[in-house]
């Protein structure tokens, strides 16, 4: 199946490329690639040397994964029982559902229609079995029908390719001059038997074969969906505020979560207006919580902000991001949990003055002092560099390095008068010089290097200076000299 | 003897809490870049590791910059709150001292808003103290008026204290310290040396019109022209 949302002109090759063990292979191929001699598995530098012009793209296999498995509960439409198939296939169980769609033949049609609809392209096959349909859909005609009792003679025909065997067992038979379906089934099971008697399912053609003919059970075991928890207030007459009905939402919310053995880490509460306007109100958490009161104080100062129009008259509240949660008591005496109250404070910090207000600065391993700190959302979990500091470090930074005035230079050390903020400055002790150079790995290039100095001025207050670049380092002019913060 | 009295007066309010209860105590820096008011305020917070919630409005964080991790005394975490109002950070401060968790609460206001009046003090002071967590503000570019803090302090920078290896470089910073109003113990005016190895405050009277020591501040200092 390929997704073709907004695909490529048709005349141009383009390939898929995923990493293989000796550098990229090509996972998918468009039509016209196809037809140039290009086929899936073989190596992205063989394929240009035969067609130069092709156009490579990194494919996204977690996405696709993802986007088949929505697809498998869309696709619960059609019937109850839907199972993700390999990569790139869907196992409809339409026993007893087809009659709903006016047959076998007018639901291939519905559904080819509707995944069109969706950019897809589709085979689809109809079989009494997950093998047989397996191998119609993609060898057989299109859109084939298989009856319960003509998978002998639908099959027949069909490569060895559609029995779902491993890669070097389809060699083996094609060696063997097997190269249909129907000629693996004329040969006496006996023998088949004796050949293959220690392979695996995937080795195994008879195995494969029994799987397609129905005489191996291989059910369809349907995913469930993961719970929709939502709650709604229905309301008699249009209403300009949602606050009165938040408290019970939120308890009736809550109440399901717990019920499900979950929390939530989002709420999003939706109002459907009368003219037909729809209003959104979303908060997060730091931790997953089912607790009403700590949920209703999230929305304190949100809910005033919607526009109520002419009124309002449906208000939905839904969990977002569930997770598994256990009801945990840390502490014997039944006291307060002092983690959970923390994320609950920056909970209530990050709904009223938004997630990125609330921050946590973590040390990372850097010498340039922009960029030894690095601010975490507070919301987010983080992974702490442990970066250890030998140098002593000013109390408080600015955030952007203010440049001064230099009154009295000298050759050595810091300027002896500065001016900055308007005030001169004198120098009376200093500290220093600590030499911070770029990291070119990062810097552009021409970034000067730092001489930082610790320096005292006449009242006692203690800065941090630097001045950028040498004297004829060839980046620049004279060096210029910087206030970067404060020692205490 | 005077000195000994002076300690015992400071001593408790730092290291046994259960003694005195950690409260309000407002901080006015000498000059708003000076930074010696956050670095009294933080060696009088109690020893632990709990995070410490740092509130800023803007244009403390404009004028005198932001705290550094890589500065601080111990290697405590911080929550660190960016907030444009003062009204804003006194909301965020209140919200904070609900939290029994928290190591300390420390709120940076620049000048004299309207909204940090007498009211919001005394319920800062009571939350402080219902939960028994420390809280300072630190008041720049402002004026001491009517508030309910418990102590209120004035900093101000100290030429530092001789260096031990370098006789060029700044030692450990002194900072002169002048308790103006204080509920729970008597005013006074001390010279504080910091200690940053030990993370230590040692407290010396302040004299009138002493001599200066020979070894002190500027004895290597430059001439300028």
């Amino acid at each position: 199946m390929e997704r073709c949302g907004n695909a490529p002109p048709d005349d141009v090759p383009v390939i898929l490329a995923r990493e293989g063990q000796h550098g990229p292979v090509i996972h998918a191929a468009n039509r016209t690639a196809r037809i140039e001699g290009i086929h899936p598995g073989s190596r992205v530098v063989d394929m240009r040397a035969i067609c130069p012009e092709l156009q490579v793209e990194y494919a996204d296999e977690a996405g696709d994964h993802a986007a088949l498995d929505r697809l498998v509960l869309w696709a619960r439409r059609w019937c109850p029982w839907t199972v993700r198939d390999g990569d790139d296939g869907l196992i409809l169980d339409t026993t007893g559902a087809d009659h709903l769609w006016g047959g076998e033949a007018a639901m291939l049609v519905e559904m080819e229609t509707q995944l069109s609809l969706l950019g897809l392209t589709a085979q689809l096959a109809v079989a009494p079995t997950w093998g047989a349909a397996w191998a119609l859909a993609r060898f057989g005609p299109v859109r084939s029908v298989c009856g319960p009792d003509e998978a002998y003679f639908k099959l027949g025909p069909l490569p060895v390719t559609g029995l779902r065997l491993d890669d070097p067992t389809v060699l083996l038979l094609r060696r063997l001059g097997l190269k249909t379906i129907g000629a693996v089934m004329d040969v006496p099971r006996l023998s088949l038997t004796r050949r293959f008697v220690k392979a695996g399912l995937q080795a195994n053609p008879l195995m494969r074969l029994d799987q397609a003919m129905g005489k191996l059970a291989e059910p369809v075991s349907s995913v469930d969906a993961k719970p929709v928890i939502r709650v709604q207030a229905r309301l008699a007459e249009p209403i300009f505020d949602p606050t009165p009905h938040l408290p019970d939402l939120c308890e009736d919310l809550c109440e399901q979560l717990k019920h499900a053995g979950l929390g939530c880490r989002r709420l999003h509460l939706t109002v459907y207006k009368t003219d037909g306007d729809v209003s959104h109100v979303d908060v997060a958490t730091s931790a997953p919580t089912r607790d009403p009161a700590h949920l209703h104080s999230l929305f304190r100062d949100k809910v005033e902000r919607i526009n109520p129009g002419f009124g309002f008259d449906l208000i939905t509240l839904a969990a977002g991001s569930v997770e598994e949660m256990q009801d945990q008591q840390t502490r014997l005496d039944g006291g307060s949990d002092d983690d959970l109250h923390l994320t609950r404070l920056i909970d209530r910090l990050s709904a009223k003055f938004g997630p990125h207000a609330v921050s946590r600065p973590i040390l990372r391993q850097s010498h340039v002092p922009e960029r030894a700190e690095a601010q975490i959302v507070a919301l987010a979990d983080h992974p702490n560099e442990g970066a250890v500091l030998t140098k002593e470090r000013p109390l408080r930074l600015l955030d952007h390095p203010e440049e001064v005035r230099v009154l009295y230079a000298v050759p050595e050390g810091p300027p002896a008068q500065f001016v900055w903020r308007r005030q001169t400055h004198r120098v009376a002790r200093y500290a220093g010089p600590e030499r911070i150079a770029p990291e070119w790995w990062k810097d552009r290039p021409g970034t000067r290097l730092r001489d930082y100095f610790k320096v005292e001025d006449q009242t006692g207050r203690r800065l941090w200076l630097y001045r950028e670049g040498l004297h004829e380092d060839g980046r620049g002019g004279d060096p210029r000299w910087f206030v970067h913060g404060m020692f205490s | 003897m005077g000195l000994l009295r002076m300690h015992k007066a400071l001593a408790g309010q730092g290291q046994h809490p259960a003694v005195m209860p950690h409260t309000l105590s407002e901080a006015f820096p000498s000059h708003p870049t000076d930074a010696s008011a956050v670095g009294f305020a933080l060696s009088r917070l109690p020893r632990t590791n709990a995070p410490i919630l740092w509130v800023q409005d803007r244009l403390s964080r404009k004028e005198a910059g932001r705290p550094a991790l890589a500065g601080l005394p111990a290697d405590r975490p911080v929550i660190m709150v960016d907030l444009s109002r003062a009204a804003d950070v006194l909301w965020a401060m209140e919200d904070g001292l609900r939290c029994r968790s928290l190591g300390a609460v420390i709120g940076e206001i620049w000048g004299d808003p309207p909204s940090l009046d007498f009211t919001a003090t005394k319920r800062l002071a009571i939350r402080a103290e219902a939960a028994d967590v420390s809280c300072w503000l630190i008041r720049r570019a402002a004026s001491p008026d009517l508030s309910a803090a418990r102590d209120r302090w004035r900093v101000a920078s100290l030429p530092s204290a001789p260096h031990p290896h370098d006789p060029q470089a700044p030692g450990s910073p002194r900072w002169s310290l002048d308790l103006f109003r204080s509920r729970r113990s008597k005013p006074g005016q001390w010279v504080a040396t910091y200690d940053g190895a030990a993370d230590r405050v040692h407290l010396a009277a302040a004299t009138g019109n002493r001599a200066v020591d020979p070894r002190d501040g500027a004895v290597r200092e430059r001439t300028a022209g």
